[in-house]
């Protein structure tokens, strides 16, 4: 009986040192990503099968949590962060290079970003359900255009990413007349929203005819409900490029790991799984791997994008035109 | 004196908790940031449409309150419940009812578009306020509701014998009864209007409905701006707090005395046009209320088949965070459930929940991991944030029970012990139950200052629905919302009930 006990207790010590030999990953993420619905749960399972380690996902807030935390965060590697945050992330410091070869990447902007890493990418674009809208604007000045019955559901640029994507895409296409532009766009606005979700609930609801979201969102409707009618409106003028990035703390104490997962993020394995996973494309991967139904979308030619350092520049300015148009 | 340590202990918590957060983030700010452009406009239109929220939702509650009380009907217990769930819904879910009723293909225009009449538009400041006047209605007909039921019978019978006219009876019953309930329910209403955000923002139609806490907002996760959110987090605090001043020198009327306690028929009010004037009441209030619930859960069914085992776990965490929550908040009401109490409680309400999770995360990461205390500092700050409401209901009770029976306690000379379980705690059942069914439902809806302390194992069941919808899965997240309505309401039916067993009213 002794020597049983003995067993069991010698049996308990050595799991427990072999738990605590296992290297852990904290990688911080946002909150989506880690419902049985995101994408956290494979790029768990498939780093985990090649690392030996063990990856952690903190979902919440990105930046506000590390920039709170500082030279004190537990966080090895941030992933899900957008450009609008990169030039405050490089100043606090608190990044190291992500040491990656970035000659796979495939996206339609050339990137030589040392410290933000990119994984996905999309671009801004009104989204229609092709039952409802039988002859969708056909470039930015027709939606403008428009007869203000057309009714459009965006966010809010001061609380979401995407809201601030489309007011930097107006101040693209439009520059000095961008105000003049939110004037017109103003009478087919419905609402402003929070954030994405609650106008995508507004769009799918019947509420609006047309809601500020991503060229990929038709891909989830084609793949996931084998729903062809969600389409996205391309625009002549051009579509706001949107990219999702990764980047390693410096204050990391697993160095290797974290590094190990930089060059996971371009892998093959993590590329492919990623457009299903987050309903965006690719980032590094040729248009003939991607799924099917990424394959049928419609995606712009022209693509925008301001450098960190000019949308710094330029976001006051751009949502403060929004601002005022809107609440005349 | 061990109550009144009690009460001291019970007052610095509530002080250190409310304070505290503000000033850790003021000091790792180094100081107050300046307004930008925008924030005063933000303020005006903050104070506007608290001002019309509260107003609207104390002066629609008389009639339904006062129609409530004296009818006596089948299914009138379950309709008082059922009336005080958007209440307790949680915002999201509530603005998708309301915008299936409300909106723009909901089922108000489709009815007039069926009749030939004009499209009605929701969005705007009047959509703001309606969708406050949804949530804070059945709040101010509930307070109204339990101050006539506390109303000794021998009230409406000595009324009745001395044949008073419905006017006389107004003047002698119902008015004094108003003015002592009404201040108190408008400045809750008005603090919590105060904070609104997510639901300005979506009915408001755009930037001009911003409120402050969409400032801070801004602020705090766009900006980093921690000297701005501290700033606007403080203009907050004090806009609550002069509205509770105000609210004290207008309110405080003393009760009605004590009464026997029997449950006797109400004589007055039996006339026709009496009849009418109270259904039509009762009826609008509960078309109102349960449409846009009604439209909830019809959308809710079909997602029912989604639930996965991720969601009902998240529902067993929320579960537990209530009846937490419930637990500490009556704890820390029942010893400050005095005037000053009150007032102490009032900033708790007002404070920005992100202020609040953002201070709190500062201070406990010197101590512990915040990613394991999620689900504990969750249960904290939601019985912080109820803890106004709890007071609100339990305090007009606890004062006129020390007032009414403070002389037999004396003239019999009860031990504390005695008195608490005798007269006290038996006397205040039913504000009890009802505060802490309030209390539990609140918690089990509040998504709180979850952002900064997510666990990923430990998803509470609001947190449950933004991560479904940001997924695509909206059928799910309506199924996702569905049950959490139910359970919201579950709780809340379970503890009101229980403070109402044996008591008819």
């Amino acid at each position: 009986m002794k020597s049983l006990a003995f067993t069991v207790a010698a049996g308990c010590l050595s799991a427990g040192l072999a738990l605590a030999e296992t290297p852990v990953l904290t990688v911080y993420a946002p909150d989506y990503f880690v419902s049985e619905w995101g994408p956290g749960p494979r790029i768990e399972e498939l780093f985990e099968a090649r690392c030996d380690c063990d990856l952690q996902f903190k979902p919440g807030d990105l930046l506000p949590r590390i920039l709170l935390e500082g030279d004190r965060t537990e966080a090895d590697v941030v992933i899900g962060l957008n450009t609008d945050v990169t030039k405050k992330a490089r100043e606090s410091g608190l990044f190291a290079e992500h040491g990656v070869d970035l000659s796979p990447l495939t996206l339609p902007i050339d990137w030589t970003d040392e410290v933000f890493l990119p994984f996905n990418y999309g671009h801004t674009a009104f989204v229609y359900d092709s039952t409802r809208v039988d002859a969708p604007p056909a470039s930015f000045d027709a939606l403008l255009e428009a007869p203000d019955d057309l009714r459009l559901v965006i966010q809010d640029p001061r609380t979401s990413i995407s809201g601030l994507a489309l007011v930097l895409w107006v101040q693209s296409v439009y520059g000095d007349e961008a105000q003049a532009a939110w004037e017109k766009l103003a009478p087919k606005i419905v609402t402003v929203t929070k954030g994405w979700s609650e106008s995508y609930g507004l769009f799918t609801d019947g509420e609006a005819d047309m809601v500020l979201s991503y060229t990929t969102s038709p891909a989830y409707h084609i793949i996931a409900e084998e729903d062809e009618t969600k389409k996205a409106a391309i625009f002549p003028e051009g579509h706001y490029f949107m990219v999702e990035l990764a980047a390693r703390l410096a204050t990391s104490d697993q160095p290797e790991l974290s590094g190990a997962f930089m060059e996971f993020i371009l892998s093959e394995d993590f590329q492919g799984m990623i457009a299903t996973g987050n309903w965006s494309i690719p980032a590094a991967l040729d248009r003939d791997k991607w799924p099917d139904g990424f394959q049928k979308l419609d995606l712009p030619e022209n693509v925008l994008f301001y450098s960190e350092d000019e949308a710094a520049a330029l976001r006051g300015e751009a949502i403060e035109a929004w601002r005022r148009a809107l609440s005349q | 004196m061990a109550p009144r340590a009690l009460a001291i202990a019970a007052a610095l918590a509530l002080a250190v908790l409310t304070l505290g957060p503000v000033g850790v983030v003021l000091a790792r700010a180094g100081g107050f940031g300046a307004f930008g452009p925008g924030d005063w406009q933000a303020l005006r239109f903050t104070l506007w449409q608290a001002f019309l929220s509260a107003t609207f939702s104390v002066v629609l509650a008389v009639p339904v309150a006062k129609a409530l009380a004296r009818r006596r009907f089948a299914g009138r217990g379950v309709l008082v419940t059922l009336l005080g769930a958007p209440f307790i819904l949680p915002v999201i879910v509530a603005v998708m009812g309301l915008i299936a009723v409300f909106g723009q293909a909901g089922l108000v225009n489709r009815l007039l578009g069926a009749l030939g009449g004009p499209n009605l538009d929701i969005y705007g400041l009047h959509g703001v306020v309606l969708a406050h006047v949804f949530f804070n209605l059945p709040l101010a007909v509930r307070m109204l509701f339990s101050a006539w039921a506390a109303v000794p019978a021998e009230h409406f019978r000595l009324s009745a014998s001395l044949g008073l006219s419905p006017r006389a009876q107004w003047r002698v019953i119902d008015a004094p009864l108003i003015l002592r309930v009404l201040p108190g329910a408008f400045t809750v209403i008005f603090v919590i209007c105060l904070t609104s955000f997510a639901v300005a923002l979506t009915l408001g139609g755009g930037p001009r409905a911003t409120t402050v806490e969409l400032a801070i907002y801004q602020a705090m996760r766009f900006d980093f701006d921690l000297g701005r959110a501290a700033a606007l987090a403080v203009m907050q605090l004090v806009l609550a707090l002069a509205a509770g001043l105000v609210a004290l020198r207008v309110a405080g009327q003393a009760g009605f005395g004590a009464g026997r306690d029997r449950i006797l028929p109400r004589w007055d009010g039996q006339g026709g046009l009496a009849r009418g004037w109270d259904g039509m009441w009762i009826v609008a209030a509960a078309l109102f209320l349960l449409v846009p619930l009604a439209a909830v859960v019809l959308r809710g069914l079909p997602g029912l088949l989604l639930i996965t085992p991720d969601t009902l776990r998240a529902a067993g965490h929320s579960l537990m965070v209530a009846l937490g929550s419930t637990a500490l908040c009556m704890a820390w009401a029942l010893p400050l459930a005095t005037r000053r109490g009150e007032f102490l409680a009032l900033p708790a309400i007002a404070i920005s929940p992100l202020v609040l999770g953002t201070g709190l995360f500062l201070i406990l990461r010197n101590f512990v991991n915040p990613f394991d205390m999620a689900l504990p500092v969750t249960g904290l700050v939601n019985a912080l944030m109820a803890l106004p409401f709890a007071l609100r209901i339990l305090r007009p009770e606890a004062e006129a029970v020390t007032r009414d029976y403070g002389r037999l306690r004396a003239s019999l000379r009860m031990t504390s012990l005695a008195w608490l379980r005798l007269v006290w705690l038996p006397r205040l059942r039913r504000p009890m139950g009802f505060a802490a069914g309030l209390t539990a439902a609140l918690a089990m809806g509040d998504l709180g200052v979850i952002a900064l302390f997510a666990d990923p194992d430990r998803a509470t069941l609001p947190l449950q629905v933004y991560r479904l919808m940001g997924s695509y899965q909206m059928e799910a997240a309506a199924g996702a919302a569905l049950l959490l309505l139910c359970t919201s309401l579950g709780l809340f039916w379970l503890f009101d009930r229980g403070g109402r067993l044996g008591a008819e009213a």
